[in-house]
C-alpha cells in the first residue's frame, strides 16, 4: 500500500459466545464516529464488521477483527482458526448457509452476511483454507 | 410521527425507558433475520420482531434504530433489557402479534423502504 496507517486497532472475538457477541463491531463503530467519520460509512463499517463478527462467533472457534485507517480507506480484517469455507462462490449466494437449527432460532442463517459485507464494501476478498480458517478483508474507500 | 406518539396510540408497553426529547419516526421495518434488518433496515427505522435475545440490541444500536418493537406479547429477558438499557434501545412489547401491529403502524404513517445499506 506503500501510505502509513493512521490507525489500527484489534478486537478478539470468540466462536460461541452470543453474549459478547457484536462488542468488537459497536467498538468500530464508536471509534469511527469519534474520529468523525462521515455517517454513511460508519453505517456500512457496522454492518460489515458485524456480519463479519457474527461469522467468527457462528461458524469459527476464534478470532480477531482488525480496524485499519489507511489516507484513502477504511480496512476491517476478520480473521480466525476454524473449519474453513469450501466453496467460497457458494457461501456468498444469497440464502446459503450452514448455520446450526439453535442458531437459526434467533434470526441468524439466513446466509445474507457475505452479501450484505459486499454491499456494504467497495471491495470485498476471502481468503480460506478447510480445516484452518478464514480470512475476510473488507475495503472502504475514503 | 414521535416515539412517544406511537406509543400511546399503538398501546406499547415500555420495557426500557424513551429518550429524552421528541424522536420522529418515519420508516419501519418488519423481520425476524438478523442479516436481513441489517442489509435493508434504514436508519431511524422501527424495528418489528418477535426475536427478544441480547443480539436484537446490538442491531438495533448499530443501524441507530429508534426502537424495537417485540410481538405476541414476549418478554424479554434481563440480559436483553441490561444491554439495550446500556445501549439506549427503547426496547416496546406489544400483545399484537406482528401483523397486526404493522398494520397499524402503516395506518399512522410509519412507511417501510427499499433500500440498501450502502444508501442508508
Ligand atoms: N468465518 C467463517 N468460517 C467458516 N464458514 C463460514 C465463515 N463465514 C461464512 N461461512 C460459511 O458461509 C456461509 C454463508 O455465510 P453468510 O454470512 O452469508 O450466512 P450465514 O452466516 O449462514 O447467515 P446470516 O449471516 O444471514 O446470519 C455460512 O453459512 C458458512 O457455511
Ligand atoms: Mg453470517
Amino acid at each position: 500500500m506503500g501510505l502509513k496507517p493512521l490507525l489500527e486497532m484489534r478486537f478478539p472475538v470468540q466462536g460461541n459466545d452470543f453474549i459478547q457477541a457484536g462488542e468488537a463491531s459497536s467498538r468500530i463503530k464508536r471509534t469511527l464516529q469519534q474520529i468523525g467519520m462521515e455517517s454513511s460509512l460508519v453505517r456500512r463499517a457496522a454492518i460489515a464488521s458485524y456480519e463479519a463478527e457474527m461469522n467468527i462467533v457462528i461458524h469459527a472457534y476464534h478470532g480477531e477483527l482488525v480496524l485499519t485507517i489507511w489516507p484513502n480507506l477504511i480496512e476491517i480484517v476478520a480473521a480466525d482458526v476454524g473449519p474453513g469455507i469450501s466453496d467460497v462462490a457458494l457461501a456468498m449466494q444469497e440464502g446459503y448457509s450452514t448455520a446450526p437449527e439453535s442458531v437459526r432460532q434467533m434470526g441468524f442463517g439466513a446466509g445474507m452476511g457475505l452479501p450484505n459485507m459486499q454491499k456494504c464494501a467497495d471491495e470485498l476478498l476471502v481468503e480460506t483454507k478447510v480445516g484452518e480458517g478464514t480470512r475476510v478483508v473488507i475495503k472502504i474507500n475514503l | 410521527m414521535t416515539l412517544a406518539e406511537l406509543v400511546r396510540r399503538l398501546d406499547l408497553t415500555i420495557l426500557t425507558s424513551l429518550p429524552e426529547g421528541d424522536v420522529e419516526v418515519t420508516r419501519g421495518y418488519v423481520s425476524d433475520l438478523l442479516s436481513d434488518v441489517l442489509g435493508k433496515a434504514s436508519e431511524g427505522a422501527i424495528w418489528v420482531t418477535l426475536q427478544s435475545h441480547p443480539n436484537v440490541i446490538a442491531v438495533a444500536s448499530l443501524l441507530n434504530l429508534s426502537a424495537v418493537i417485540i410481538v405476541g406479547g414476549i418478554i424479554p429477558d434481563d440480559a436483553t433489557l441490561e444491554r439495550a438499557r446500556e445501549a439506549s434501545v427503547p426496547v416496546l412489547s406489544t400483545q399484537l402479534p406482528a401483523f397486526e401491529i404493522v398494520g397499524r403502524l402503516y395506518q399512522l404513517g410509519i412507511r417501510g423502504n427499499v433500500d440498501s445499506c450502502v444508501d442508508g
